[in-house]
């Protein structure tokens, strides 16, 4: 195991539980998806992986060893643990060259060795040929797979073990998508990397990772085997989003009403009860344990198994 | 008659290196309550060619043909026929509700204004219209006094095609209406915008890079690639079974969830579309066309009839 959340809590404010108690595993050399809609905390969750945010209750571990959020550590923690962020027009500064963009964290963190090299190398990596061709090119003289493909050099420079890419192909086309995605998993294949994919795109589960976690209003309430949950979803919420999906393989889409509800008022009981199709009354009361978060199939939900 | 007929639309965008052309000679119809999708990645023209409708391109933009809305070119028509035929005839439901809402406008203030304008109805019913279009697309009634920053993203969009139904146009143009919406907003949005296709027997063009949303949504879909449409046909036929190689790169791309052969094979397209500049020659798709011979790139490619509505563009499919 090379990092876990376990009983991970994130308070914002007095009230607001964005994070509500999550365990996860993610093993080395695994891509596990975690899904779920805006607001779910899944973004959060993330940052906490990343120790961006620290958790108001709960543990992060890394290789065993519990985060420490002192500014030595933390900065030591983060060039293992990088994170890939979603719109690459965003996240690049655009009166950086692409060069510039790739070789900030070798300055910033001091990697020894010669610096034009390592960008080339990085560049080379994740498919930027011949890297030359690309150190003083802007970002706007990219296409958006080109810019994301920068974006993930910029993280690879520093020799992570792991990566943490949140909607790393939801502003790209079609087409660029694909690609982004096999670069994923020849860099998992190449260097053993782990990889965390935060999205709300589940096809892009089922392409690319080994685990899914299906989260909701701070929780996980599904986990398990990709060809698992994505093929024989449990939960309630898991059916919803999985019929939802467009594809013509109509199965009756189960549109739930409404948006993911506030993180400030959590309902008791199962908290997907007021939105659950096939809620029973003891939904509203019986606490549902937190999930294992490790390689098994899990349900949080009280009638599994009984529908 | 068809309602909506683009026939050899030609667009092309005034610049520093000369004319750009965005579209490049599409003929294309829509019938009364049909929901037309059209597919292809960024910069392939299909929202040019959507904004011809209305005539709402910059004036750089040279637009040639024909896009005739009940037999009538509005390329050519007056500025008040052309007045009369926005909003009420056709309307735009555009990408990016976000940036397309006033920010310092309530809600009911943006609805009545198209109403007013043009007088659909009489000034003393425009709160209640503004309250029945916001019921339409499923949206409770405090949402009339609030500001577009109070509303979710779902929340917008569903103000945006209010907008658009308010003077109950025949035609509504969606251009990817749900692109930046989560899954289940997505369906929610859809599923207003289908039901509401339905239930008033309008028209509708979906615009997405999404096959998959074209193909649940839409009774027919056309291809673009680069200015052109290379493949058309109904819409469920055309998913299943694309025949053209770019339709077939699209489809792949967002994968069917249980197919064997996506699990850890994403496909994708390798290259970029052309720039409007530098469009190749023969079929402008060949550089990147995974089945391309030689001759793909002197000559171009001829339009095949598959029959049932398919038409394909390509000279490596068919007899």
């Amino acid at each position: 195991m090379i990092l876990s959340a376990r009983d991970v809590a994130v308070t914002f404010g007095r009230q607001t539980r964005a994070v509500d108690g999550v365990n996860l595993d993610l093993v080395k050399g695994e891509i596990v998806a975690l899904v779920g809609e805006s607001g779910c905390g899944k973004t959060t969750l993330a940052r906490s992986l990343l120790g961006l945010v620290r958790p108001s209750r709960g543990v992060i571990s890394f290789e065993g060893s519990p985060l420490e959020y002192s500014t030595r550590r933390l900065k030591a923690y983060r060039s293992q643990v990088q994170l890939i962020l979603q719109d690459p027009l965003g996240a690049l500064n655009p009166r950086h060259t692409v060069y510039d963009a790739v070789a900030e964290g070798v300055r910033i963190h001091g990697i020894p060795g010669d610096e034009k090299q390592l960008v080339s190398a990085a560049l080379a990596r994740v498919g930027l040929r011949p890297p030359e061709q690309f150190f003083l090119r802007y970002p706007h003289e990219l296409s958006g797979g080109q810019r994301q493909r920068v974006v993930i050099a910029g993280a690879l420079i520093l020799q992570p073990r792991v990566l943490i890419a949140d909607e790393p192909v939801s502003s790209l086309d079609a087409s660029v998508r694909g690609e982004i995605l096999s670069l994923l998993l020849r860099l998992r294949e190449e260097l053993q990397l782990t990889v965390l994919v935060v999205t709300h795109d589940l096809g892009l589960a089922w392409n690319v990772a080994d685990r899914v976690a299906v989260m909701y209003l701070g929780r996980i309430v599904e986990c398990g085997p990709a060809s698992e949950v994505l093929t024989n979803p449990q939960h309630p919420y898991t059916k919803a989003l999985m019929s939802v999906v467009p594809d013509v393989s109509q199965k009756d889409a189960i549109v739930l009403q409404g948006e993911a509800p506030d993180a400030s008022r959590i309902p008791a009981g199962c908290r997907f009860h007021p939105r659950c199709p096939v809620a029973i009354d003891q939904c509203r009361t019986t606490m549902i344990p937190i999930l294992v978060g490790s390689e098994g199939h899990e349900v949080a939900c009280l009638l599994k198994g009984k529908s | 008659m068809s309602f909506l007929e683009f026939c050899d639309v030609h667009v092309e965008y005034a610049s520093n290196h000369g004319m750009l052309p965005a579209v490049r000679g599409v003929s294309l119809a829509v019938e009364p309550g049909e929901t037309l999708g059209i597919a292809g990645e960024s910069g392939c023209g299909k929202s040019t060619l959507a904004a011809t409708v209305l005539r709402l391109l910059p004036e750089s933009a040279a637009v040639r043909g024909k896009v005739l809305i009940d037999g009538s070119d509005v390329l050519t028509m007056g500025w008040g026929q052309l007045r009369a035929v926005r909003w009420s005839q056709a309307a735009i439901v555009f990408q990016g509700a976000m940036h397309a809402l006033n920010p310092v406008q309530r809600v009911r203030d943006q609805l009545a204004e198209p109403i007013r304008l043009h007088r659909t109805v009489p000034s003393s019913e425009v709160g209640e219209r503004v309250r029945n279009l916001l019921e339409q697309v499923g949206l409770a009634k405090s949402v009339t006094k609030a500001y577009p920053n109070e509303l979710s993203g779902g929340q917008r969009q569903r103000v945006m095609i209010a907008m658009a139904l308010a003077c109950e146009p025949d035609l509504i143009i969606a251009d990817e209406p749900t692109t930046a919406l989560d899954v289940m907003v997505q369906a929610q949005v859809l599923r207003v915008l289908t039901g509401l296709v339905h239930d008033l027997n309008m028209g509708m063009i979906l615009i997405s890079h999404d096959l998959g949303v074209l193909a649940t949504t839409c009774d027919r879909i056309a291809v673009m690639y680069a200015g052109r449409i290379v493949e058309t046909g109904v819409a469920r036929e055309l998913f299943d079974a694309p025949e053209h190689p770019y339709t077939r790169a699209l489809a792949a791309a967002f994968p069917r969830i249980g197919d064997p052969l996506a699990r850890y094979a994403p496909q994708g397209l390798p290259g970029d579309p052309p720039s409007l500049g530098d469009i190749p020659t023969g079929c402008a798709f060949h550089p990147r066309c995974a089945i391309a011979i030689a001759s793909c790139s002197e000559s171009a490619p001829r339009v095949v009839e598959l029959g049932h509505h398919r038409t394909v563009v390509c000279n490596l499919v068919g007899p």
